[in-house]
């Protein structure tokens, strides 16, 4: 009766049920076992043992187990460790190897048979004003002929400032923070009340930003564009946020502000841009016209895309700003 | 296309290059990556490239510096010796002061 009863117990039947039932993990078997069939042994030989020695061995038993899975543990880690140095040696060499053969594989420099000298850049600067609209010839191409990959590369700044939300915010109601913020808050030093940076700042800062608005908005008649002129609008915001402190920017920059303006102008380009992956990259015929060349209200869709891509950058370096400063903004 | 002021630009901005490398200083490293970026967007502007000159002056010469200064004061490796008091937590600040009185 026994034999069958322990045969029963191994059996992948009976794993499984017990796995079922939560009674142990499947894949844990040779510890679970030993302290089950131990006390089924036990019970079975040594009815009248009292409860206290029962669970003495237990104790023995699990202290036992965990001492051996201890040990596997630290093999384990010394195995990982090896194999850790190894596999970054093989992957680095590899990552080099498939590099090294890329290069050899280019186009010779200055070859006249380059991609770079084939007919599609001749199409560009030929036809370009007539089709975008834009005297710019490069917001041209990266607003209209490709905006798809500027759709990609806003995307990818969005996604990079909510990495680093996620990485270095601090929630001020949970424990944790709590502990935190007074450590990592540099308010303290605040409101640094220097003199010269005051100043400076106040004649600096209108100019910084109106340059910044000038840039974007003239992105398809000058050069620049939307990602020069987010820039150096977000260098402008955090040039006053470091004069005048936390508690001036938060009137008009807050959380909600970065996450109302990013999403709404990732949003808008979407909606406007979209339908290139399905089209093959081809544009479609805009029905807003095109307008003469070199005004200010022209060619189209540049300039609220522009817009759209300068109010993303300046987000998110200015995000990035506050919270590498105090995990927040 | 090459001429004198390429040459010299080039040179300037290799030495500045190797100068980030080997400087000790953090806040020195920092500071020379920001002229490197200055020089960089000169060339683009030699070029003919405003756009990217542009980017490269916001970008890689401003916000890029600023991210390191602050990353720089936050791992407290800005201390040198002179101002050291001046930049060390605000608590070892107030014992120092409870100390002297």
């Amino acid at each position: 009766m026994s034999k069958i009863r322990s045969d029963y117990e191994k059996t992948l039947w009976r794993k499984i049920v017990r796995f079922v039932n939560g009674e142990k993990d499947f894949f844990d078997e040779q510890s679970g076992f030993d302290v089950e069939s131990e006390e089924l042994e036990s019970r079975k030989h040594n009815n009248f043992f009292e409860e206290t020695e029962w669970k003495k061995k237990k104790v023995q038993i699990t202290e036992l187990i965990e001492e051996r899975s201890e040990e596997t543990d630290r093999r384990a880690i010394k195995l990982y460790e090896k194999f850790y140095r190894l596999f970054a040696v093989i992957t680095c060499v590899a990552i080099i190897a498939i590099l090294l053969a890329t290069v050899t594989n280019l186009p010779d420099y200055g070859d006249a048979s380059n991609p770079a000298n084939n007919e599609v850049s001749k199409k560009y600067i030929e036809d370009g004003i007539k089709d975008t609209g834009a005297v710019n010839i490069v917001a041209g191409m990266i607003l209209d002929y490709r905006a798809f990959d500027t759709l990609g590369e806003s995307h990818v700044l969005f996604i990079a400032a909510v990495c680093v939300m996620i990485l270095l915010k601090i929630d001020p109601d949970s424990e944790k923070g709590k502990r935190f913020i007074n450590l990592e808050n540099d308010r303290a030093y605040e409101p640094k009340n220097d003199p010269i940076l005051a100043w400076a700042t106040r004649i600096l800062v209108p100019l910084i930003i109106t340059f910044g608005i000038y840039i974007i908005v003239n992105g398809h008649l000058s050069p620049g564009g939307g990602f020069s002129g987010g820039a150096i609008i977000g260098a402008g915001l955090i040039l006053y946020l470091n004069a005048f402190g936390f508690k001036k920017t938060e009137r008009f920059f807050t959380q909600k502000t970065f996450s109302v303006v990013s999403v709404s102008a990732l949003l808008f380009y979407s909606v406007s841009k979209t339908y290139a992956f399905f089209t093959g990259a081809n544009g479609l015929h805009s029905f807003i016209s095109k307008g003469t060349p070199g005004d200010i209200l022209s060619s189209g869709l540049i300039l609220p895309l522009n817009i759209c891509v300068g109010a993303v950058v300046a987000c998110t370096m200015y995000s990035f700003y506050g919270m590498f400063r105090k995990g927040g903004l | 296309m090459i001429n004198a002021f390429t040459v010299v630009l080039l040179g300037f901005l290799i030495i500045c290059a190797i100068c980030t490398c080997f400087s000790k200083n953090f806040l020195t490293s920092v500071i020379i990556f920001m002229s490197y970026s200055v020089i960089m967007s000169i060339l683009w502007m030699v070029l003919e490239s405003p756009d990217l000159a542009i980017t490269e002056a916001a970008v890689g010469a401003g916000v890029t510096s600023v991210l390191f200064f602050v990353t720089l004061k936050k791992i407290h490796a800005m201390n040198d010796q002179k101002n050291e008091d001046n930049i060390a937590p605000l608590d070892e600040k107030e014992k120092d002061r409870s100390a002297d009185m």
